[in-house]
């Protein structure tokens, strides 16, 4: 029963230059389910980063708590993974040493490392590529290297940070299809932060769209494209009705928020 | 064979400049007729235009080579062998009518007499226009003011032709006629007059480090070096002349009665103390200017019109005497020339201080010499070698002789029948001090060893602490807050401003110099190291976390390698910068190094040296930095590619 529980989990930050406190995020308030896919959507600032990096135990919230399998988050841990947008690997080491890093770390049998790596590549669709060095590889290709890397850790959760906010739209989607076959694969918990409302809606299989000021989740939703997403192709999901529907209403929504931001500023 | 190359090295420049020249022409034709091929594919500015071009850098080579040689005189000396021979000879002539030519407006503006005159009866308007502030009783003044119109009666009367006496004129006449007689020897040119075999056997001009054969070796030289004898005896005849006549005699013993008469009253009146000093310095001045005019130096212009002309034809006749070489001086020795100073004659200008491109070589040949029994090496010790080194002298130098001492027990003392039983404690301090034989490994040795040597100990032990300090410093905030303050404050002192006290603190010897460069580089790789582990980028320390890592893995998996562009940078940086320090070090103090070849050399104002060492340093400079930069290319390729 490795749940996710947040609860009440709260942070302030003072303003390094004026001293006055900002409510990054208030009072949030979720499980969510071994081996569910949630997708967070929001403004910029409205503390998306924030909460993944409580979760993921990079800073301590001010007030509340969030629980992995019942245990209190209060550092980083093997158990919850980290995808993050670009800049991550460590460009000294070639692909197959990036992906075995943390099994090298924890002094794994090298000859089983070696089977994981190739395995993991294979996976992320990478085989061939495992003595190249980083910096030869395409931005895409660097974030399969970033999954494979944390996935070989078999961690319970996966957090990801805008993993794909960096990739031209053709490898983006490709990416896309990536995740979810993993997401099935694997069967792993995964937190998705996103600023595309579209990405949101295909890899959610819930949804939370997060305002600011304090930040909070606004609205949750419940949405069936992830798992259709396994079946057909992710470009006629595009066009069905109800995902239109949901897209509109999410932008207005968002939309408002930073019409709400703009006038208070 | 490298005698030969020495004793012919005027030959060898001879055909090199010709080379280079050809090589120079060439560049040019061949860069001029690329530029042509290229002129239309790329605009002015694209960095294209920077690519390539060797051509231009053997251009550059050749004219700098050829320069150097203009400059240095290698040029005249590669085809005028004999030429500094010669021109020392005329330089003695020169030199041996010297004196006259200072009484005379030739080479200074203005007879010597005249300036005599001139100086003395200014200072004498002085003296007389002070007269009336003086504590002197009116008789005194007006006796003072007798003696000063005396002694302007002195100076005019040295200046009346009429005055002059016969036989300082019959003197001046004679050496005039002397003196055009040496003219008319000179313009009848050499007859007869062969070079003597000492002089034949002198070294060549710049192969030893008199330089200049003194001695003449040419038929020309031969002329003027008779012809120098001959002008010093006039010389000094012209010297021994002075315008003495009764009149003036006269006057002289009547000044000098009444100077004495002054400065007995002086010494015997009753004047209080700052009273009696004025007068005496008074009456000093007026003497000292009387002493300056008394023996007969001043004489009338006209007198000295005859020796003046003799001392032109003089100059007229050695003019043409030098024929050809006149113009090879004027062309190929740039500067002033040859100059005879007592014992030696010494090229002037630039080729005083700028020694030709082959004397370079055959300097560095000898010092690179490792026969060091046969001249070879410096002061005794080989510029770059090998030799055996007792393997006990290298533990010696990693074990302390103190780890002896506080081993438990004690050391052996003598028996009673006088011998002495050494224990363990005792062997253990032999082996600390390297009084064991183990055995020899080869070993570089040399004036150029010993300063790799230092540079390489002290940035090996600046790179082994000050990188593990700078990573600490740059993820600790107590290592940062607690570090800085004392590193910013050795740090920003010049190295050479601690030479003195860490020379007095450590000694003279690889100690000394060791510890203040590793000062130099511990610094430096302290901040690069620091400069390192603090950029790292926050999002892979965090991936690191989340991956399992610990933080001693961190450290060394992560922030170690994200440091190394640093770390590297500055490991060049010290390496630039110990090696500038080390050579001044040397300087100050020591007995082996570059630095110190060129400490000696400069004492002795051996140029030729000067710029071996110069060379040296330059050359070994920029291997380091190419060993640097292969390593850096080597080793991190993903710079800035994160
Ligand atoms: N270390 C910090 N110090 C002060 N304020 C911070 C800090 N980190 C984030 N914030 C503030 O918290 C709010 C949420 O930030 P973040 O979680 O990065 O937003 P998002 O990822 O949704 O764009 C922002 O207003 C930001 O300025
Ligand atoms: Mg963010």
């Amino acid at each position: 029963m490795a749940d996710l529980v947040c609860e009440n989990l709260s942070m302030t930050f003072t303003n390094p230059q004026t001293g006055a406190a900002v409510h990054a995020l208030k009072d949030i308030n979720f499980t969510l389910k071994k081996g569910e896919l949630l997708s967070v959507l929001g403004p910029s600032g409205c503390g998306k980063t924030t909460l993944l990096n409580l979760i993921a135990g990079f800073i301590n919230a001010t007030d509340g708590y969030a629980k992995l399998g019942g245990k209190t988050i209060d550092a980083p841990g093997v158990e919850r993974g980290m995808v993050f947008q670009q800049g991550a690997l460590f460009e000294w080491l070639p692909v197959s040493r990036n992906v075995d890093f943390g099994l090298r770390m924890k002094k794994n049998n090298p000859e089983e490392n070696v089977r994981l790596v190739e395995r993991w590549l294979d996976i992320v669709g990478l085989q061939g590529f495992g003595d190249t060095p980083t910096y030869q590889l395409s931005g895409g290709m660097q974030q399969r290297v970033a999954l494979a890397r944390c996935l070989i850790n078999d961690p319970e959760v996966i957090l990801m940070d805008e993993p794909l906010g960096a990739l031209d739209a053709l490898t983006r989607e490709k990416m896309q299809s990536l995740v979810l076959e993993l997401w099935k694969e694997t069967g792993k918990t995964i937190m998705i932060i996103t600023h595309s409302v579209e990405e949101a809606l295909l890899l959610g299989e819930r949804l939370f769209v997060m305002a600011p000021r304090p930040g909070r989740v606004h609205k949750e939703y419940r949405l069936p494209f992830a798992e259709r997403g396994l079946k057909e192709s992710l470009r006629e999901i595009k066009h069905d009705p109800y995902f239109s529907e949901v897209r509109e209403e999410i932008l207005t929504m968002i939309w408002d928020m930073e019409e709400e931001i703009m006038g208070r500023a | 064979m490298l005698e030969w190359l020495s004793d012919n090295r005027a030959s060898i420049a001879a055909v090199l400049i010709l080379a280079m020249i050809g090589t120079f022409v060439w560049s040019i034709v061949i860069g001029r007729r690329q530029a042509k091929l290229t002129a239309n594919d790329e605009v002015f500015g694209d960095p294209v235009r920077t690519k390539g071009g060797w051509y231009w850098a053997v251009c550059g080579v050749s004219a700098l080579f050829l320069l150097w040689s203009y400059y240095s005189w290698g040029v005249g000396r590669a085809y005028f062998p004999n030429a500094a021979n010669e021109m020392c000879q005329i330089a003695k002539l020169e030199e041996a009518v010297s004196p006259i030519k200072a009484a005379l407006p030739i080479g200074s503006r203005y007879y010597k007499s005249t300036l005599l005159a001139s100086r003395n009866s200014d200072q004498l308007d002085d003296l007389e226009a002070q007269l009336g502030g003086t504590v002197f009783a009116d008789a005194e003044k007006s006796e003072l003011l007798d003696v000063i119109g005396q002694v302007r009666e002195l100076i005019a009367n040295s200046s009346n032709p009429t005055n002059m006496g016969e036989e300082p004129k019959a003197e001046l006449l004679s050496l005039a006629e002397r003196l055009n007689d040496l003219s008319s020897d000179i313009a009848a040119g050499p007859h007869g007059l062969t070079p003597s075999d000492e002089a034949l056997a002198q070294p060549k001009w710049g192969t030893t480090f008199t330089e200049i054969p003194i001695l003449p070796i040419t038929e020309r030289g031969m002329l003027f070096d008779t012809a120098s004898v001959e002008a010093a005896e006039i010389a000094a005849a012209f010297n021994k002349i002075r315008n003495k006549f009764p009149a003036n005699d006269v006057l002289i013993d009547d000044i000098k009665t009444r100077i004495d008469a002054l400065k007995e009253i002086n010494e015997s009146g009753e004047f209080d103390e700052l009273d009696r000093a004025d007068r005496e310095d008074y009456v000093k001045a007026v003497e000292r200017i009387f002493k300056r005019l008394d023996d007969g130096l001043i004489f009338p212009a006209a007198a000295l019109e005859d020796v003046g002309t003799a001392i032109a034809n003089l100059d007229a006749a050695a003019s043409d005497a030098q024929g050809g070489l006149r113009y090879a001086d004027a062309l190929f020795f740039p500067g002033p020339g040859i100059v005879k100073s007592r014992t030696q004659c010494t090229e002037q200008g630039a080729a005083r201080w700028l020694p030709k491109p082959t004397d370079v070589v055959a300097t560095f040949a000898r010092l690179a010499n490792p026969d060091v029994e046969n001249g070879g090496g410096y002061r005794g010790f080989p510029l770059l070698w090998w030799d055996w080194l007792p393997i006990a002298d290298v533990i010696a130098f990693f074990i302390p002789d103190w780890i002896a001492d506080v081993w438990p027990g004690e050391y052996a003392s003598h028996g009673p029948d006088g011998t002495i039983t050494p224990n363990f404690k005792d062997n253990l301090l032999a082996f600390a001090q390297g009084d064991v034989s183990l055995g020899y490994i080869p070993m570089l040795d040399g004036h150029i060893w010993d300063s790799l040597f230092r540079v390489l100990v002290a940035l090996g032990l600046g790179i082994f602490l000050g990188v593990p300090l700078g990573l600490f410093m740059g993820v600790s905030r107590f290592f940062k807050s607690f570090f800085d303050p004392l590193i910013e404050l050795y740090r920003p002192v010049p190295p050479l401003a601690w030479a003195p006290l860490i020379l007095t603190i450590f000694g003279i010897h690889d100690d000394g110099k060791i510890f203040l460069l590793f000062m130099v580089a511990f610094a430096i790789m302290v901040i690069s190291a620091r400069t390192g582990a603090s950029g790292v980028l926050l999002s892979k320390i965090r991936a690191s976390h989340s991956l399992g890592a610990s933080d001693g893995q961190i450290m060394w998996n992560v922030i170690l390698p994200n440091a190394m562009p640093e770390i590297l940078t500055g490991t060049r940086i010290a390496v630039g910068v110990c090696w500038g320090t080390l050579v001044a070090a040397e300087m100050l103090a020591g007995t082996t190094g570059v630095g110190f070849i060129e400490n000696i050399a400069r004492t002795v104002s051996d140029y030729e040296l000067i710029w071996v060492t110069i060379l040296i340093m330059g050359v070994l400079g920029l291997v380091f930095d190419l060993i640097m930069r292969w390593i850096i290319k080597r080793t991190i390729p993903w710079r800035g590619m994160g």
